[in-house]
């Protein structure tokens, strides 16, 4: 196993710091373009929810990646932590764009894509922050 | 290294070609929050010279975010307001899947590129 940590600071376009990570690391894993892009967007997903929803007072958020398997690199695992406020993942109701079109607020989309782009999703969410763990195979 | 360059460039352009009651909008580049308001400018303006028929080509866009389709979403509910047409053209694999996880493509048709995107639109 492999594993990287990022420690990013809360600016603007941070995630693109982290999505360059992603994209490197699937790559040595040769993972197919079209996955590493999917995997991209997602790290994009996780790491803007942390930036624009955790109100942490600590302004950076953790991003680490592990490359899990056997012999040959077979998944990889990417964890999005803040500090923030938290929240309830089973109390977001989830977006429709009927909903949306007639709404005044339009955002709102990023775990849904996530989980859309991903193979598997887990949140936790507490007092103590927000943890996404995402993973795809290769 | 697919979308590699797209990654480093921070500010999105925005280019038009106005042909005969269509506009078509290329963007080259990420499109966040200010790439999502530089196209909801430029497709406003178009609305204000009376364009109600409208192509997105984003052949030129490898990565985007949800803040940005957030405001893509707010250009579709001004196109069904005024009953004019918006499409869709060159989007990526990644984007294409995650306009159709989002429900995008029942307001807003995905075409696999320009000339079947302008054929279908002037229909």
């Amino acid at each position: 196993m492999r594993k990287v940590t990022l420690a990013l600071p809360m600016v603007p376009e941070m995630e693109i710091e982290a999505s360059k990570t992603a994209m490197a690391i699937a790559e040595s894993m040769r993972m197919s373009p079209d996955r590493i892009d999917e995997v991209r967007m997602a790290v994009v997903e996780a790491c803007i929810n942390a930036l624009e929803h955790s109100h942490a007072s600590a302004k950076e958020v953790f991003v680490t990646f592990e490359v899990l398997g056997e012999r040959d690199p077979e998944t990889l695992r990417i964890t999005v932590r803040d500090t923030g406020v938290g929240f309830s993942p089973g109390e977001i109701e989830e977006p429709s764009i009927q909903e949306k079109l007639k709404s005044a607020r339009k955002r709102g989309w990023g775990l849904k894509i996530i989980r859309g782009l991903m193979d598997d999703v887990e949140i936790l969410s507490g007092t103590e922050g927000t943890t996404v763990v995402m993973s795809k195979m290769r | 290294m697919k979308g590699g360059d797209a990654l480093m460039t921070e500010s999105l352009n925005v280019n038009v070609d106005r042909r005969d009651g269509l506009a078509v909008v290329y963007t080259e580049g990420y499109i966040n929050n200010q790439g999502g308001e530089e196209i909801a400018r430029v497709a406003y303006k178009l609305i204000d010279e009376g364009y109600k028929v409208l192509l997105l080509n984003l052949g030129g866009t490898k990565i985007v975010n949800s803040i940005g389709i957030s405001i893509l979403i707010e250009i579709i509910e001004k196109m069904i307001e005024i009953d004019g047409k918006l499409g869709f053209c060159s989007l990526t694999p990644t984007i294409e899947k995650t306009f159709h996880i989002m429900g995008l493509a029942q307001y807003a048709p995905i075409f696999p590129d320009e000339p079947a995107a302008v054929l279908q639109l002037r229909g």
